[in-house]
């Protein structure tokens, strides 16, 4: 009898484990979904007397004037889309040297100190970031904005970026900031995703008589582009969403321009700067902001999940 | 392939560090309470009267009249170690309304209750005026150090009217000075602000021309820019030649900017000093809930942007021990308190305004 009944008893008691198991995890996925949903349930009631009120202007509109009970979130919306593709375009081609020259190039201890530094660099709070922002860029900021930004103002086309006028808080100040803020994580991403290129491919690409930069061109940049966009994509969502940063050096001007050396705002540094005073209606403008940031942000990750997942499909 | 992996470790790394940061500044604050506490003297500092039994007080609002509760909390609590008194600031806006969900026992703040907001309040409540203070127009313009503004014209500047320090109006005002013809700069708060608020009511009271209307926060025109907090307006003053703000007459003291007199309602430059402040309310009707509008002033001595500020409690108090301890905080505030305002650049109040303010505090009603 022993002998028989044995592994079954076993066997049920596993299986109970496993179920439990199942469950509890189960449930703790679960909950992830319940905080959002209520988080987005939540918000989206507070802010629904705005949105009646200003119905779909409530995003088409520019004008903001709270004293006069006018929300329009346009020019945030912008200001945000704007300040996190300055952060994009220093960001993503110095995490991706870092990267690099961590993955291929640096011996084994520079390696092992660089990795550190990154992270304790993401470790850094933002406010840090955002301090030194007004302290010391906004300040020094204005006259190099303007050895720049002068000459480069006659081109055509992209002169009408640059030009007058030199703000120390601006929307490159805001930039700049987010793209030190971002630098790490995508870095830490994108190293990550360099080094699952399969030895046997840059072995292979070095035997046909390749050069290092010709390996990394046919072998590691074709494996990793997908993971490398999920990367900057998880950097683009933290740029958005960066909030004390971003209201302490991007100016908090109400305007939608290309001028890249003047004053904007950002969708979460209005709320944080506004917050404190707000009632009613104005309140309920600044929780939908939040709202639509959400929306925005969600977005964002949705498309970062999908290209990194299918980074991971397309890995051997 | 562990991209979204790493995203949570560096984020959770930050928490904690955020963590361990408030909870070293949090004993850091607690060490320097202990040690304020310590030097107590008993009853003669002015927060007077009967022991009053250990509890906490917490408030929220104001951060124009934060410095004046910093220090008042300070010395009442020299008087009454058992009480400890919070103010977190946060601004009058967030003040009102903690006070409306029964987060705070007591609200500072510059603004009135709109009429549609009283609803929502757990009760009757009653404003206490505690202190006054001047908003000053400062300016940076190298080689002058003396300007005379009036309302009008500096609704012109702040709209962007006027953009040079040469223009016309300008000199006109300033007979004797060279005025450069440097472009004008205007500084304003990013965050909402009773100081704002205040600005720009006085704006709307006294300059025809003025179209952006009062709030705490307004639709600044485009090229202008925006500080955090009254520091950060006297840093962008501070750091440009040609520019101009309002700021507290603190922030303004601290950065040793130059402050602008400014023509009253009688025609007369005024500094923006205490004196003038008080000078201000004198001439205002302090009105039955004790609320008055001082800016504009109708005496001849006034600077025409003195802001006032409040403090507001329930009149019906729901603990015994807060309420004690509100109306002898409040007591203190109106007492020995007046006399620390003018180091803190605030300016004290009428005595007439003190007596009724006293007869509020002492009609607040407490559970038997």
């Amino acid at each position: 009898m022993d002998p028989v009944v044995g592994p079954s008893l076993e066997r049920s008691r596993s299986r109970r484990a496993d179920d439990g198991f199942r469950y509890l995890t189960f449930t703790a996925g679960l909950l992830v979904l319940l905080i959002l949903g209520l988080i987005a349930y939540a918000t989206t009631r507070e802010a629904l007397p705005a949105f009646r009120a200003e119905g779909l202007g409530f995003l088409t509109s520019r004008r903001w004037a709270p004293n006069e009970g006018s929300f329009g979130a346009l020019a945030f919306v912008f200001g945000t889309m704007y300040v996190s593709l300055i952060a994009l375009v220093f960001a993503v081609p110095a995490s991706i040297g870092i990267a690099l020259f961590i993955s291929e190039l640096a011996g084994r201890r520079v390696r092992r100190v660089a990795t550190f530094v990154i992270d304790l660099l993401a470790a850094v709070p933002s406010v840090v970031f955002g301090l030194w922002g007004v302290a010391v860029l906004a300040s020094a900021a204005p006259g190099f904005y303007e050895a720049i930004g002068e000459p480069l103002a006659a081109l055509p086309g992209v002169g009408r970026a640059f030009g007058q006028p030199y703000n120390g808080k601006s929307f490159v100040s805001a930039g700049l900031i987010l793209a030190l803020m971002i630098t790490p994580i995508i870095t830490s991403i994108t190293r990550e995703v360099f080094e699952t290129t399969p030895p046997g491919q840059r072995e292979a690409a070095l035997a046909l008589g390749a050069t290092r930069w010709e390996m990394i061109r046919g072998t590691v940049f074709p494996h990793s582009r997908s993971g490398v966009m999920g990367a900057v994509l998880l950097g683009l969502g933290r740029a958005m969403g960066e909030t004390i940063a971003a209201a302490l050096v991007i100016g908090s001007g109400t305007q939608i321009t290309a001028k890249l050396f003047a004053s904007g705002d950002a969708m979460a540094a209005r709320v944080a700067n506004e917050f404190g005073e707000a009632t009613g209606n104005w309140r309920a403008a600044l929780v939908g902001l939040g709202v639509v940031l959400f929306a925005m942000t969600i977005l964002v990750n949705l498309a970062a999940e999908a290209i990194v997942s299918r980074a991971e499909r397309v890995d051997p | 392939m562990s991209a979204l992996y790493v995203h949570h470790m560096t984020r959770t790394r930050t928490i904690t560090r955020l963590v361990g940061l408030s909870l070293v500044l949090a004993l850091v604050a607690g060490a320097c309470g202990g040690s304020g506490g310590s030097d107590a003297d008993g009853g003669n500092t002015g927060a007077g009267g009967p022991k009053l039994a250990a509890t906490t007080l917490n408030g929220a609002g104001s951060t124009f009249a934060k410095a004046f509760f910093e220090a008042s909390i300070e010395g009442f609590k020299k008087g009454q170690p058992d009480v400890t008194v919070n103010y977190g600031g946060g601004g009058s806006g967030k003040g009102r309304t903690d006070l409306q969900g029964g987060l705070v026992d007591f609200a500072g703040t510059d603004g009135l209750v709109k009429d549609e907001d009283k609803p929502k309040y757990k009760g009757e409540f009653i404003y206490v005026p505690t202190v006054a203070a001047p908003i000053t127009v400062a300016y940076n313009l190298s080689g002058v150090k003396d300007m005379t503004l009036d309302g009008d014209t500096l609704a012109k500047i702040f709209q962007r009217e006027i953009k040079s320090w040469d223009d016309a109006a300008i000199k006109a005002l300033n007979p004797g000075a060279s005025l450069p013809a440097r472009p004008i700069v205007v500084a304003h708060r990013s965050d909402g602000s009773g100081t704002t608020e205040q600005f720009t009511k006085y704006l709307v009271k006294a300059a025809p021309s003025w179209k952006l209307k009062s709030g705490s926060t307004v639709e600044w025109p485009g090229d202008t820019q925006a500080g955090n907090g009254n520091a950060g307006v006297a840093a962008i003053i501070k750091a440009q030649d040609g520019a101009v703000g309002y700021v507290d007459l603190a922030d303004a003291n601290t950065q040793q900017l130059s402050k602008a007199k400014l023509k009253n309602k009688s025609g007369k430059a005024v500094e923006p000093t205490l004196e003038a402040t008080t000078k201000a309310l004198e001439a205002v009707t302090l009105k039955d809930d004790l609320t008055y509008d001082s800016l504009d002033s109708a005496n001849a001595d006034a600077y025409p942007i003195a802001s006032p500020t409040w403090v507001m409690v329930y009149k019906m108090q729901s603990d015994k021990a807060k309420g004690e301890a509100v109306k002898a905080f409040l007591g203190y505030m109106l007492g020995a308190g007046q006399a620390q305002a003018e180091e803190n650049d605030y300016a004290p109040l009428p005595a007439a305004f003190i007596a009724k303010a006293k007869a509020a505090v002492d009609a607040i009603v407490l559970p038997a």
